[in-house]
């Protein structure tokens, strides 16, 4: 059931708006900064207003001009969407707090231009989430990559320029050439691009040529860092600390699985997922991801370069769920989306927040600062149990639906590497806890707690991150509705 | 005064033209006004125009009420009158830019300039709007030989430039010249619906065989189609940023406009497609060009040249569109004729203003203009993502057009052209956004806002400017109504 809503245009509208206003008050940072919290809130709300029609089972719809024959920039509110938008926005407001305990302990330059891109930002992956086509949903993905170049550049020094271009070379490579051809393929076989529940590309081609466009969007959708187009992650961590947590860890790549998520399920289908063996072929795929980011992010002393990897390797959890097509499976898929999101933001946070006190960087360098800095590292152990997937944190649910997701769909081997690969997690996650905490190192005589302002956003999400182990409710809810749409009961 | 409308079109520049040096002998700075009227005028009788054939159809004009095909006919369908409103409003754009710009660069010579520029605009309105082919090459050495003028009174090594373009272009104007010739003397007329009923009576002929060939390399060296290309750089680059933001635009896409003319309408699309294969050999030459192009402007270190190897990979694109043949790509195709108009008008025009304020047009030129000219760069992002084909700009569109028809009709030589060149463009506008952004080595934190002060474009650039963004934003989010209302009468029937 389907109602007309100018809700999803406004949501993403609240932003852009604010980017105006954001520019408009660079003089007056107080205002400036309220302006934020204001959008962000507004978008929050409006966002959090379309929960209630969506769980009851409709879904809002906004259609405005024809961009291409019978492909319009339009806009469809489902339980997928709302899912993704939910977190976004809920975790914007949260970094919009760490941000300015951030960057005005760090005295950084252009703030004006930071948070105006930030909330373009924001903009493209509401944009992305409420996308009804495949068109709109690219057109928003490009201009996240976009937006999101300044801030990864933020610093501009040679660095930051070097990541910049890696960062486009990836996202915008991938994107033109293979996205785009994928997409006008899509278009040229089927003669529509709108998301259904039974996919549009039935019969549309020979069963090569569709899997010839699936291949090209598994590579075209560059964001979901799937290996081998993951590399620009790592470099992205140039960033400043609030761009690598929101973006790196919640927006940008939650925009690129995501996209592939609804490639899988309303483009192509779970059915023609399994006729063509699509399904099989994703699940390995990701599943070198999977292993492989793990793997490397032993390696890592940089904290946030660990993080990186450790993002890298749990998003192709979320594509892992796609690629069961069971409906379990894709609910732990979906719910992984917002399990990740809140965990992986609290260790981001940390990591930033230890930055700003300390300056420290490498992780051997932090053995016995929880003493002095308890509460961010209490945050950070509670974060790192959630991403291993250790009750009572949240990320256990994710974990718990995708294994049984495996055992419904009979793929026993991937199951292996998904216990694997929490085994990993703990290896790379539990040290850097237990160090801080209990190492001996007598080199923090003056350290303090953390800023304020860089303490609160983390505790918050930690916090989060364990009510939803209690009451995983509506996001639960969302996902199995996702799943159910598809598959049916 | 409704139905003159497509003669005044021509008729103001003109006329204006002739009375500017005599307003000019009273007072200099009455010229500039003076200019933004004739072409105002023009540009509203272009859209009158454009109006009356949405509504009522194909228009015929007689001069002097002599009919054809003895008498000279104007006739507007959709594509000219789409074409008419482009040219005249990119002139006048261009005009309300050109102000600041000649005082700096040549100072002095206002008065002789707009005269030029005056001409100029008038001979570009004359082809486009013409039903006669002896009158299109009239108006056709009228423009090339304004444009000759316009370009040699730039930088250094402008009247060398100039003199390069005078030879290649008198030799493409003389083959076309040589066209027309052979048609007339096997079909006695000069009327382009005339012949279009004539020729197929005696499509065996070798003479027209040979008119044909003639027509196709006369225009290939007008539009600056590879390999006949090389005159184009150094004219584009060394003239006066006006005369560059006016004749790049729009000399090339008119006379792409001119070749669908006389493929499409003078000689009927089965002849062009079937019997000879023309479009076999523009679908080669435009995917060359629009390789040549991309990596002949990834050498570049001056901003103004490496636009104009753009604008050869544009014409790739454009020409390409049309040797696909199929509806899809001829509606890319024109499409793109419309976008690249705007895109290089507002590329020129920003070369135009980072000229006046930096007084060069090297990529080092851009150093820190994000800062400094903050308005004036947000435009030519705009710009730039429209040429790297970006949704919602109305460059993806025209590309996503090209594209399908392209792999509708399996041409994968021009789609995996088209894909390069997106990545390429992405290459050479990041790295003039990067030279804007002040990226420092030393990698500190301290606040370099206001090192150098601010210092945006003077209002009368800047407008013309903000026009082009905007418009390009426009036409990419309403390009089916574009579609729907103009351009679909424009295609042939394959």
């Amino acid at each position: 059931m389907e109602t007309a809503s100018v809700k999803p245009v406004l949501a993403i509208a609240v932003s852009l708006f604010g980017t105006l206003l954001i520019v408009a008050f660079r003089k007056k940072p107080n205002i400036r900064e309220l302006c934020t919290f204001i959008i962000a809130f507004v978008k929050f709300g409006i966002i959090a207003s379309m929960l209630p029609a969506v769980l009851a089972g409709s879904r809002l719809r906004c259609d405005l001009v024809d961009l291409l024959p019978g492909v319009g920039l339009a806009f469809r509110v489902d339980s997928l969407g709302l899912l993704f938008a939910l977190v976004s926005s809920s975790l914007w407001i949260a970094t919009s707090l760490y941000s300015v305990g951030y960057m005005r302990s760090l005295k950084e330059h252009s703030q004006t231009r930071y948070y105006a891109f930030f909330a373009l930002a924001l903009s493209s992956a509401v944009g992305v989430a409420f996308a009804g086509n495949i068109l709109t949903l690219y057109l928003f993905y490009e201009m996240l990559s976009l937006s999101t170049y300044p801030l990864v550049t933020h610093h501009q020094d040679s660095e930051a320029r070097f990541a910049g271009r890696k960062y486009l070379t990836y996202l915008m490579g991938t994107s033109i050439g293979f996205f785009l051809p994928a997409v006008i393929l899509t278009y040229y076989f089927s003669g529509t691009l709108n998301f259904t529940e039974q996919g549009i590309l039935t019969g549309a081609a020979s069963d090569t040529m569709l899997t010839v466009v699936f291949i090209l969007y598994i590579l075209g959708i560059g964001k979901a860092a799937i290996m081998p187009i993951h590399a620009w992650l790592p470099s992205a961590m140039v960033a400043p600390t609030p761009v690598s947590s929101l973006l790196h860890a919640v927006a940008v790549v939650k925009v690129g699985v995501f996209s592939v998520l609804r490639i899988c399920l309303h483009v192509f289908g779970p059915y023609m997922m399994h006729d063509l063996s699509l399904n099989v072929f994703l699940l390995y795929f990701v599943s070198a991801t999977i292993l492989l980011g793990s793997l490397f992010a032993l390696k890592q002393d940089n904290l946030k370069a660990r993080l990186a990897y450790s993002t890298i390797s749990q998003l192709s959890y979320i594509v892992l769920g796609g690629g069961l097509a069971g409906i379990i499976g894709i609910t732990g898929g979906i719910l992984h989306i917002v399990m990740h999101a809140f965990g992986k933001i609290t260790l981001f946070f940390c990591a930033g927040a230890i930055m700003v006190n300390t300056g420290l960087k490498n992780i051997s360098e932090m053995r016995g600062i929880g003493r002095k800095m308890p509460v961010t590292m209490a945050a950070f152990f509670f974060g790192s149990l959630s991403i291993i997937g250790i009750p009572p944190l949240g990320g256990f649910w994710s974990k718990w639906y995708l294994a049984l997701g495996c055992i419904q769909v009979d793929q026993i081997p991937i199951l292996v590497v998904l216990l694997t690969s929490s085994l990993l997690n703990a290896a790379y996650f539990l040290p850097i806890s237990y160090n801080a905490f209990f190492a001996d190192q007598d080199r923090y005589s003056e350290v303090r707690e953390a800023p304020l302002l860089t303490v609160i956003p983390p505790v918050f999400t930690a916090l989060v991150s364990f009510l939803l182990f209690i009451y995983p409710g509506v996001f639960l809810d969302l996902a199995k509705m996702t799943a159910q749409a598809l598959l049916g009961g | 005064m409704k139905e003159h409308a497509p003669v005044l079109i021509v008729v103001f520049p003109i006329m204006f033209a002739f009375i500017t040096p005599l307003l000019g002998w009273i007072r200099k700075s009455l010229c500039y006004p003076w200019v933004i009227l004739a072409l105002s005028l023009s540009t509203i009788c272009s859209l009158i125009t454009l109006e009356e054939v949405m509504t009522g159809g194909v228009i015929h004009y007689y001069l002097g009420s002599w009919l054809p095909p003895w008498g000279i006919e104007y006739v507007v369908d959709h594509l000219n009158a789409m074409m008419l409103v482009i040219v005249s409003g990119a002139a006048l754009l261009v005009a309300i830019y050109s102000r600041r710009s000649i005082e700096a660069e040549l100072p002095g010579k206002m008065v002789y300039f707009y005269t030029i520029f005056l001409l100029q605009t008038t001979g570009f309105l004359g082809i486009v709007v013409t039903g006669d082919m002896f009158n299109l090459y009239v108006f056709l050495e009228i423009a090339s030989l304004a444009g000759y003028t316009l370009i040699a009174i730039g930088e250094d090594g402008a009247p060398l430039a100039s003199f390069r373009y005078i030879i290649m272009g008198t030799v493409g104007a003389c083959f076309y010249l040589l066209g027309v010739g052979y048609l007339y003397m096997v079909t006695g007329s000069l009327n382009m619906a005339d012949l279009a009923t004539i020729i197929p009576l005696i499509s065996d002929s070798k003479v027209v065989l040979t008119a044909f060939a003639f027509f196709m390399a006369g225009i290939a060296i007008k539009m600056a189609l590879f390999p006949l290309h090389v005159w184009l750089p150094d004219a584009y680059t060394r003239a006066p940023s006006t005369s560059s933001a006016l004749i790049a635009p729009l000399m090339t896409k008119i006379s792409v406009y001119v070749m669908i003319r006389i493929f499409f309408t003078v000689f009927n699309p089965s002849f062009t497609v079937d019997v000879l294969p023309a479009t076999d050999i523009l679908l080669w030459l435009g995917t060359i060009a629009i390789f040549g192009g991309a990596i002949m402007a990834l050498a570049q270190t001056d901003f103004k040249r490496m636009l104009c190897y753009i604008v050869v990979a544009e014409v790739g694109y454009m020409v390409g569109g049309i040797g696909v043949a199929n509806s899809i790509a001829m509606q890319g195709a024109v499409l793109h004729l419309l976008n690249d108009a705007v895109m290089t008008l507002g590329l020129f025009i920003v070369a135009g203003i980072v000229t006046y304020q930096m007084k060069g047009h090297l990529l080092s030129d851009f150093n820190a203009l994000f800062r400094k000219m903050p308005l004036t760069m947000v435009t030519f992002v705009v710009v730039a993502l429209s040429v790297i084909g970006v949704p919602p700009t109305c460059g993806f569109f025209s590309k996503w057009y090209l594209l399908q028809g392209g792999i509708m009709a399996g041409a994968w030589g021009f789609v995996v052209a088209l894909l390069l060149s997106s990545l390429i463009n992405i290459i050479l506008f990041f790295r003039i956004f990067e030279l804007g952004y002040v990226f420092q080595s030393d990698g500190s934190h301290h606040d370099h806002g206001h090192g150098g002060f601010i210092h945006e474009a003077p209002a009368s650039m800047l407008l013309p400017s903000v026009v082009v963004a905007l418009g390009i934003l426009a036409i990419g989010i309403y390009n089916q109504v574009i579609i729907n209302n103009i351009i679909t009468y424009v295609i042939p029937k394959f």
